[in-house]
């Protein structure tokens, strides 16, 4: 069953063209990549879904939804930069979150950010660019969510954290829900994806299931990439 | 992550082919019990539906019983492990030929060598 659906979705920045027109529905129980190169819509896709943006013409749906309150109790979202007020530690995070979201779960929290070994009593702000990274997307997946938007979540970190952030989302995969990863580090996630939604120019150039798409062209989602839009 | 991936070939196929290896091999020795799709993606650093569509595959091809509750179980029949090796050695030995013949190796030089290489592997051991 579709949770996320965009039907002739377009949004204009004045006379900008961020995205043109959309349609794309994607289901539960599925890793979805949306890639494409910068500029091409990725962000503009997510923002709408999570109602930071509105949308120029057509519409977005979460679980049948206008993007609203309502969305936003079953979405969970990790934006492409710090978004957790800096002040704050460990203990007062996870109660930020108790109380703003009736579906996170603290021990799921409590497990993971105990594995990570970081001090309760440390400010996000003070920590390592890293650390800080991994905090941010514990708390966005120790939400029972129905959709995780995740914008970004491997760029500029070391190897070795973008290996526990990739763990990190497979280790709470559901069946329930979906997980949109946007990124342009193609090669780092293809092995988690079941699908690639690729954009480019603000159009969707193609959407297809990943391992097909690797059997149909004979290369990695990377490499056809690079090869067909020159565009990593 | 745990497991490389090739470029080019789909990720359940590759997943299917290591599998048959640690079959053949006895890593997950007959009648053992697998891990579970979970565990088993996270230890590739897998999509679980992916993991699943490797060991569906797997199913078919009777080297995997799946028992409704308690889960996934290398097969016991000792003849579908000999099919399973005989098919895999197939493979390798024909690229192994490939790529002697593409040195220009003639088949019976191909012969002499793996029996001479076998026969000094032996006096090494005793």
């Amino acid at each position: 069953m579709s949770i996320l659906e965009c039907r002739g979705l377009s949004k204009n920045y004045g006379s900008i063209q961020a995205l043109k027109n959309i349609d794309l529905s994607l289901e539960s129980g599925r890793i979805v990549g949306l890639v494409g190169p910068n500029g091409s819509g990725k962000t503009t896709l997510i923002k709408l879904a999570q109602h930071l943006l509105t949308p120029t013409a057509g519409m977005i749906t979460i679980d049948g939804m206008l993007p609203g309150p309502q969305t936003k109790a079953i979405v969970s979202y990790l934006p492409d930069r710090d978004f957790l007020p800096q002040w704050m530690n460990l203990d007062q995070l996870t109660a930020f979150y108790h109380e703003f979201f009736s579906d996170f779960n603290p021990a799921k929290s409590a497990d993971m950010l105990e594995a990570l070994g970081v001090i309760g009593t440390m400010p996000l702000g003070k920590m390592s660019k890293g650390t800080r990274e991994k905090v941010q997307l514990i708390f966005t997946m120790s939400r029972e969510a129905r959709v995780y938007l995740l914008d970004e979540p491997i760029a500029g970190v070391d190897p070795a954290t973008r290996d526990y952030i990739l763990r990190t989302i497979l280790t709470n995969y559901s069946e329930n829900a979906l997980v949109l990863i946007s990124t342009h580090l193609i090669t780092d996630v293809e092995p988690i994806l079941d699908e690639v939604v690729f954009l480019q120019n603000g159009t969707i150039a193609l959407h297809e299931n990943a391992d097909a798409l690797r059997e149909r062209t004979g290369k990695s989602i990377d490499g056809y990439f690079r090869e067909v839009y020159r565009c990593f | 992550m745990a497991w490389k991936f090739n470029d080019g070939a789909p990720i359940y196929l590759q997943i299917v082919n290591t599998l048959k290896r640690n079959i053949a091999s006895g890593a997950y020795p007959p009648g053992s019990r697998l891990p579970s799709v979970r565990d088993l993606a996270l230890e590739a650093g897998v999509n679980p539906n992916t993991m699943q569509r490797a060991l569906s595959e797997l199913e078919r091809s009777g080297l995997v019983n799946s028992q409704r509750t308690a889960g996934r179980f290398i097969t016991e029949d000792a003849s579908a492990l000999l099919d399973l090796r005989k098919s895999m050695s197939e493979e390798i030995v024909s690229e192994f030929i490939a790529r002697l013949r593409g040195i220009g190796m003639s088949d019976e030089q191909i012969l002499d060598t793996v029996r001479d290489k076998i026969n000094s592997e032996h006096k090494e051991e005793t």
